[in-house]
């Protein structure tokens, strides 16, 4: 980490950039919560906007996977596992949530690591296990790890509920969404320990889009934002890495291999960006018997009633937190309407737990 | 949708205060309650103070404590923050079916240490035993009396440019339990969980000028400084750096996505004072190891009213607000 020192002459020459009105997108959670904690959005110049994109994992999934989940820990006899983050995101019906579902004695329990759900499946071989997949290439790698280990072992109660999701794709459709209005990104340093710099390249080769890898120390993150906000005032647009310690160019190899052993792309649906060709990580058929969707005939897709939530509009940095009308009144940390307040890394739940 | 009692109504923040006001205290109101202070001043005998606590702990036995021993420490604790002296203690047991008995034998000889360290006795108490599937092993109520010593003048009595100062290193406890749950190791990491009656006399008896005190149990650091500042003319401006943390809690925060001001404590209090008795405070505090510790770490800010603002490192300043709900691992 930077010093505070260091962090002040990055803030001042941040500040002598000639340029303009700038706004930048971060498409990490972690950017976003970490930005918000450290207060560097009051601590850059007026001109400089930075909007939070489609980085939360739990706040892209939509609302009808949602509650496919509720509905699926209802199931006598199962045993459903995932992250912390998961529990309290709000069904389409206000006051649901699986932290709701398990008052009402549904089992529903949080696991550090899909490896651990493994475990559960195999000391309780009666009940089925789901663990619920939920993240881009940070996490999705893990979760192939442990479908392949689930074979291995022969652990034939556990079964996988994906909804792991591929960044690129999800990126290229909001920069070709009419509005969009961005001038470089913030790209995610977690993400891009897994797919490299290389995996970043598209943003300045096929769309001229200036893009920095940024690690997550506050002052990592100004650094990151001062040389895309050099490129911008020089009017350059390369990938460049400013998280050198921890993503290689290559990213890495044997989590790539892991995911194409495991995984094949397939349509998804994202919160604000509908549904996206080859975004979402499915199981090959080759391991479909490990396929929670399959197994429990899970169908996404029931009509959801509109209530108000502009979530998927924050998630494409259309509309700051602030700026939804349920935002602090409707919706908040305790009550949430859409998943961007619960969420650890959900835009709204930044602004909203520090006032950004 | 009918409302339900979820984990989020135990978790000291926001759902636990509603809980407390919407429910709670429309059904028993009376003066002495409606203080909400960590313990209560007995009303016709103002010189009694009396607390009680459950202790529902998972798992039983944690790096630097166990349930016996909290169950202890935190009902004492809470008769010391009225600046009383703790005496009597009563002890509740829910035992589960199942539990070995050389479990509650081992728990018990913890509670007996604890009392002896702490200069209180155990003098009443009950045992029920619950069906098997109906307890987590075993659950401690403890009620505590104590004979008031010192006079605080409590929270209205706080003024601008006040000092707010804490005893030691924040979220130690909740941070050291998170782990030993997860079975992850937890390495140096130890519950911080002890008696501060001895410390709190030794601050009261110094003729500083101590407004309040309080542990800040349930919700972290955060959610007892909104405590102070909620509905108030005052807010309090905190200095991120001055908050001593251990480096072991930092890391394990940062791997399961808590924060350290908003993670449980047991054996730390907060004090706010006058600005010119902090110094004196700071010395006395840490020349016990209870306090060893301590810093001053934010002042009290008139301009501020209601609002607990976090200073951080780099300079930027944001809200800290209450828990909204229990702290959840997060995902990556």
């Amino acid at each position: 980490m930077l010093s505070g020192d260091r962090s002040h002459e990055l803030l001042d020459a941040i500040a002598a950039l000639p340029i303009g009105e700038t706004r930048l997108m971060e498409v990490c959670g972690t950017h976003t919560m970490s930005i918000a904690k450290s207060g560097i959005r009051n601590l850059l110049p007026k001109h400089i906007h930075l909007i939070s994109g489609p980085g939360c994992p739990v706040c892209v999934t939509v609302q009808e996977d949602i509650d496919a989940v509720l509905e699926l820990a209802m199931k006598p006899e199962l045993i459903l596992t995932g992250y912390g983050d998961m529990l309290r995101v709000p069904g389409s019906r206000k006051g649901d949530s699986l932290l709701r579902r398990r008052a009402m004695g549904a089992d529903v329990r949080i696991v550090y690591s899909p490896m651990d759900a493994l475990d559960i499946a195999e000391t309780e071989p009666a009940k089925q296990v789901v663990f619920l997949g939920i993240g881009f290439e940070t996490t999705a790698p893990g979760t192939a790890a442990a479908v392949i280990a689930a074979k291995e072992r022969g652990i034939k109660n556990f079964s996988l509920l994906s909804m792991l999701k591929s960044v690129e794709p999800a990126m290229r459709a909001l920069i070709e969404t009419n509005d969009f209005s961005i001038d470089g990104f913030l790209c995610p340093g977690h993400v891009a320990t897994v797919i490299g710099e290389k995996g970043f390249d598209f943003l300045a080769e096929d769309y001229g889009l200036p893009g920095v890898i940024g690690g997550f120390e506050p002052g990592e993150i100004l650094l990151a934002l001062y040389l895309l906000l050099k490129q911008i005032s020089e009017g350059r647009a390369v990938i460049q890495n400013a998280y050198p310690r921890a993503v290689k160019p290559e990213g890495n190899p044997l989590a790539c291999q892991m995911l194409r052993d495991v995984f094949r792309l397939a349509p998804a649906s994202w919160r604000g960006l509908g549904e996206i060709p080859d975004s979402g990580f499915v199981l090959k058929d080759e391991l479909s018997n490990f396929d929670a969707a399959k197994r429990f005939c899970i169908e996404s897709g029931a009509v959801v009633l509109q209530n108000g939530c502009r979530c998927g509009e924050v998630i494409t940095g259309r509309r700051i937190p602030k700026d939804c009308p349920l935002f602090g009144r409707g919706c908040t940390p305790e009550d949430p309407v859409g998943p961007c307040m619960v969420s650890s890394e959900g835009a709204c739940a930044a602004a909203y737990k520090y006032q950004d | 949708m009918e409302e339900i009692i979820t984990l989020d109504y135990g978790s000291g923040g926001k759902k636990t205060s509603r809980l407390i006001e919407e429910y709670i205290l429309p059904a028993f109101d009376n003066a002495a309650l409606s203080e909400l202070g960590d313990g209560a001043l007995l009303p016709g005998a103002e010189a009694i103070a009396f607390s009680t606590d459950s202790f529902v702990v998972d798992p039983l036995f944690f790096p630097g404590g166990d349930i016996g021993k909290l169950a202890v420490c935190g009902t004492v604790n809470d008769v010391a923050m009225c600046g009383a002296e703790p005496k009597f203690l009563s002890c509740a047991l829910i035992l589960e079916e199942g539990l070995p008995v050389e479990i509650l034998e081992r728990v018990l000889q913890s509670m007996r240490c604890a009392a002896a360290d702490a200069g209180v006795q155990i003098v009443t108490g009950d045992t029920k035993v619950v069906e098997k599937g109906r307890g987590d092993g075993l659950y401690i109520n403890t009620s505590g009396i104590g004979f008031k010593k010192h006079s605080l003048p409590g929270i209205q009595a706080v003024r601008d440019g006040d000092a707010v100062l804490v005893s030691g290193t924040a979220g130690d406890h909740g941070t050291a339990v998170m782990l030993a749950r997860s079975g992850m190791m937890s390495g140096e990491l130890k519950s911080d969980c002890m008696a501060l009656n001895r410390l709190t006399d030794a601050m009261l008896s110094s003729g500083a000028q101590i407004r309040i005190l309080r542990d800040p149990t349930r919700g972290g650091l955060a959610t007892t400084l909104n405590e102070f500042t909620e509905g108030r003319d005052f807010g309090i401006e905190l200095d991120e750096s001055a908050v001593p943390v251990r480096p072991e809690v930092t890391a394990a925060c940062d791997m399961l996505g808590l924060d350290p001001l908003y993670c449980a404590n047991e054996g730390k209090l907060v004090c706010i004072c006058a600005a010119d008795s902090a110094e004196l405070l700071l010395e006395i505090m840490r020349s016990l190891p209870e306090g060893r510790d301590a810093a001053q770490i934010g002042r009290v800010d008139k301009s501020l009213p209601g609002r607990v603002v976090l200073r951080t490192s780099l300079g930027g300043r944001r809200i800290l607000q209450k828990l909204a709900g229990a702290q959840l691992p997060r995902i990556c």
